[in-house]
């Protein structure tokens, strides 16, 4: 093969407590789709922000072309030809596409002139686009066009993209995939950043596997099992979760023609749900992220209140119920912002547990906080789901993310639910706790508790739930049962693409 | 260069130090400030800081220090409720006083009557005045979403007119010969906040002040209004879920805020003031606010820079007799505190660490 187009030799970055980057080397062509494997955590994101310019290492060498290269911020690498799309859009919603566009460039070309090349490029790539649109209008699949076209713009010879696939449909991967497949063919060098196997087969020619911080193992993707590539990430081996036999029993929560006004500008309204959820069962409701999935969330818990009929829990209307008395009746959640939502950062494990267990476990009399009751229902929770660290007086933002995730799914099981609501269950979480979860949910089910998961992970929902449903842009499809459901079906329910269409290249 | 790296933990002893950090910060710079208009920094220090504890005339200054005290840590208490739940009451000068007009309104109308319940229905009364003027700013947050900042300051304004035109009219004295002003409350038995004990400046505001800092400590540490509050300062939609009702929560904290000020105000008018007056109002709501973040949103943290402020407002008067200092020097001198204070509070929660920009 050629010389490489970028070569990183023995990359090395250390946080406080944390080697992120240990030793890194890799190299990476032109015209090749390079995929860089490992679970939340692994240190990917570290070595990509390095590549851009956004951080710099403490150790070792980048070469760009046979060139020593070390950006000092993202605009020295966006002139040697180093474009990234991130997970995060970083989008102005109240503004034209054209408009945003102009605000990632370096030396933006006329409004006229722009439009025209936006539409020239787009075109070309199969990425329609219409240049005038305002974002706070489009999918998060053409939000994520935007943040591309932004790139291509500047004739980049490295793309990296960091898990562009977690806002899409199967149907609008199908189309990314088409456009960086060209993209390569033109010679430009991709970085694909990712922790979805099936999809790193299809797509990648090459892939280099990380593991807490360190290069654990290179491979052609699609002359390597998923298995293979998963224990090489993980670095053992690990057992898929047993759905012990489970009932289903009786209704215990009735959604009925629920419909509910998002509380933000840009929030997706609820239009009109339904769902009878039974004991002993798992629904899993999956969807592309900004479709109602926190507003669904927020009116079973209790944040948005609605009629009272739209809601029953056991035959009781508790549509107007506040979060507390839902709790009492046994009706418990847990939201998908781990920091600032389901846990407070700053405050401790203990005062975290007292957040939603003081009705449930008794942790008050007559106002009065009973401290040492909640650090006893803090510890029960460290010790039955393993969450590691120091104590119930270490704050909740010292625990990583999936520490954290397993004392709040653990808070909420720990409390025996009638009905258990969940949002991203195993977001950003490594893959051990990730299981750990998705069992602890399976169990619960198990012992007779309702669940219902919603969840951008469509493999977990697979996984773990009995039927499938899914939202788009705030409207939930007829539940289906989940075995013998196929990926293609799925994607329709979720929308589809979403009307976005491949242009015929 | 320079980096700020957030701690995993916030630091406990860096908590504790700050404020005594900043306090001897305040008083280097304060140094060279006096030193630069000509005084002699260590005797200007010393007059601030010593003088009033254990210098040749302490005996008349340290009840002082409880009289003005007093109001600062009551106003500060109910502040720094609100201010832990990110509800920013910056007018409780306009509490205070409209409370000390209610306070002194209903003794006067009660004069010439001598009774034992006067006291207690003037302590009720400056409460309300005070909840009443707080609770401006907050119907109008909870059914508008106005700005309490604001709202709240710009009432302080509307306050002193009040104030002004109490003093003029309704609450003047009739035998005051046509000066403005009301009668002399502590001329008025049933009425005078006196003190408790002779020369020691203990009245009954200091201890309401010191019960208010108890009730504050169990509220905020061991009651679910106090948990909710500081959960809301924390994480707001982590409230919402918990089940905390926003709107209840700024009722409670602007209300109960006006409530204590109003208090200061009415044990003001009634015991070391004496008079509704034009100049009644001489700033304790405004510094207040340097309280309850100098104690750091601390019950008890209040109460020991309540105990500061007063000194260096003691002390600062001293040095403005006895040195010539402006007063103004004195101001910037209370303003560098709250300087330092707020920038120190950063090493609570970051690190400072040094790193090279070069990259091997």
């Amino acid at each position: 093969m050629n010389a490489p187009l970028l070569s990183l030799q023995g990359i090395t970055k250390a946080y406080p407590g944390v080697v992120a980057n240990d030793d890194v080397s890799f190299d990476i062509h032109n015209g090749q789709i390079h995929a860089l494997l490992g679970e939340n955590g692994a240190g990917k994101s570290t070595l990509v922000k390095m590549v851009y310019g956004l951080v710099q290492p403490d150790q070792g060498q980048m070469l760009l072309n046979g060139q020593r290269y070390a950006p000092p911020e993202p605009r020295a690498a966006r002139t040697d030809g180093i474009a990234m799309v991130f997970q995060h859009f970083s989008l102005f919603e109240a503004l034209s596409v054209a408009e945003n566009i102009t605000l990632g460039m370096e030396n933006p070309p006329p409004m006229s002139d722009l439009a025209r090349r936006i539409h020239e490029v787009s075109t070309a790539y199969g990425l329609p686009l219409d240049p005038s649109r305002i974002v706070g209008d489009l999918s998060a699949g053409e939000r994520q066009r935007v943040e591309i076209i932004r790139c291509l713009l500047q004739d980049p010879a490295l793309l990296i993209m960091d898990e562009p696939t977690s806002v899409l449909t199967p149907q609008e991967v199908e189309i990314l995939f088409r456009t960086l497949r060209k993209l390569a063919a033109e010679g430009t060098a991709i970085l694909y950043i990712s922790h979805k196997l099936e999809e790193i087969r299809t797509l990648c020619d090459h892939a280099t596997v990380l593991r807490l911080g360190k290069v654990v193992g290179e491979c052609t993707p699609s002359e390597t099992t998923a298995r293979e590539m998963a224990e090489l990430m993980v670095g053992r081996e690990f057992g898929s979760p047993l759905g012990a036999g489970r009932t289903v029993g009786d209704v215990v929560l009735g959604i009925d023609g629920l419909s509910v006004r998002s509380p933000s500008a840009f929030g997706t309204s609820l239009k009109n749900v339904s769902l009878a959820l039974c004991k002993g069962e798992i629904v899993g409701i999956g969807g592309v992220a900004g479709n109602g999935q926190d507003e669904l969330l927020a009116a079973l818990s209790g944040e948005i209140l609605t009629p009272p009929d739209a809601i029953e829990l056991l035959g009781q209307p508790i549509g107007h119920l506040r979060p507390g008395e839902r709790r009492h009746l046994g009706l418990l959640s847990a939201p998908e912002e781990r920091l600032g939502h389901a846990a407070a950062p700053d405050m401790t494990l203990t005062e975290n547990a007292m957040l939603t267990g003081s009705v449930r476990e008794g942790l008050t009399t007559a106002g009065f906080l009973k401290w040492r009751a909640a650090e006893g229902f803090a510890r029960r929770i460290i010790e039955a789901f393993d969450v590691r660290t120091p104590g119930p007086d270490t704050v909740a933002r010292a625990l990583s993310g999936g520490n954290l995730q397993k004392f709040v799914i653990g808070r909420e099981i720990l409390q025996r639910p009638v009905v258990l609501v969940v949002n991203q269950p195993t977001w950003g979480v490594d893959a051990a706790a990730a299981a750990a979860i998705r069992q602890a949910l399976l169990d619960l089910a198990a012992q007779g508790a309702a669940v219902i998961c919603i969840s951008q992970d469509l493999d977990e929902l697979i996984e773990i739930s009995d039927r499938f449903a899914a939202l788009n842009e705030g409207r939930l499809s007829e539940p289906r049962d989940t075995a013998g459901l196929e990926i293609e079906e799925i994607g329709l329910m979720m929308g589809g693409a979403h009307g976005m269409e491949v242009a015929h290249v | 260069m320079i980096v700020l790296e957030k701690r995993p933990q916030p630091s406990r002893a860096w908590a504790i130090a700050t404020p005594i950090l900043a306090v001897l910060a305040t008083m280097l710079f304060g140094g060279l400030l006096f030193a630069v208009l000509g005084k002699n920094p260590v005797e200007a220090i010393l007059t601030i800081f010593y003088d009033p504890l254990l210098g040749p005339h302490a005996g008349y200054y340290r009840p002082q220090l409880l009289v003005k005290g007093a109001p600062l840590v009551l106003i500060a208490i109910g502040l720094s409720l609100g201010f832990k739940a990110g509800i920013w009451n910056i007018g409780a000068e306009g509490q205070y006083i409209v409370g000390a007009i209610c306070g002194a309104g209903v003794a006067l109308a009660f004069y010439p009557l001598e009774a034992w319940y006067i006291f207690p229905l003037m302590v009720l009364g400056g409460a309300f005045g005070g909840w009443v003027w707080a609770m401006i700013p907050a119907l109008l947050k909870v059914r508008f979403g106005t700005n309490e900042i604001l709202v709240s300051l710009m009432l302080v304004y509307v306050a002193e007119q009040l104030l002004a035109s109490m003093s003029l009219g309704l609450l003047r004295n009739p035998q005051g010969l046509g000066f403005p002003g009301s009668r002399n409350l502590q001329q008025y038995e049933s009425a005078h906040n006196a003190e408790l004990f002779a020369n020691t400046g203990m009245h009954w505001g200091v201890v309401a002040a010191l019960l208010s800092v108890i009730f504050a400590y169990i509220l905020l540490n061991q009651h679910m209004r106090g948990f909710h509050i500081r959960l809301t300062g924390d994480a707001p939609r982590a409230a919402r879920f918990a089940g905390v009702r926003p709107a209840r929560l700024i009722l409670f904290c602007l209300g109960s805020g006006g409530a204590l000020a109003g208090l200061a105000g009415m044990f003001e008018v009634a015991g070391p003031s004496g008079v509704v007056s034009i100049d009644f109002n001489v700033g304790y709501g405004f510094t207040a606010i340097i309280v309850a973040f100098l104690g750091r949103l601390h019950p008890v943290g209040v109460l020991l820079a309540g105990a500061l402020l007063a000194l260096t407002y003691i002390g600062g008067e001293i040095a403005q007799s006895n040195l010539g200092l402006p007063a103004a020097a004195i101001q910037v001198f209370q303003g560098m505190l709250l300087f330092f204070l707020l920038a120190l509070d950063l090493l609570t929660n970051y690190r400072i660490r040094a790193r090279q920009t070069g990259v091997a």
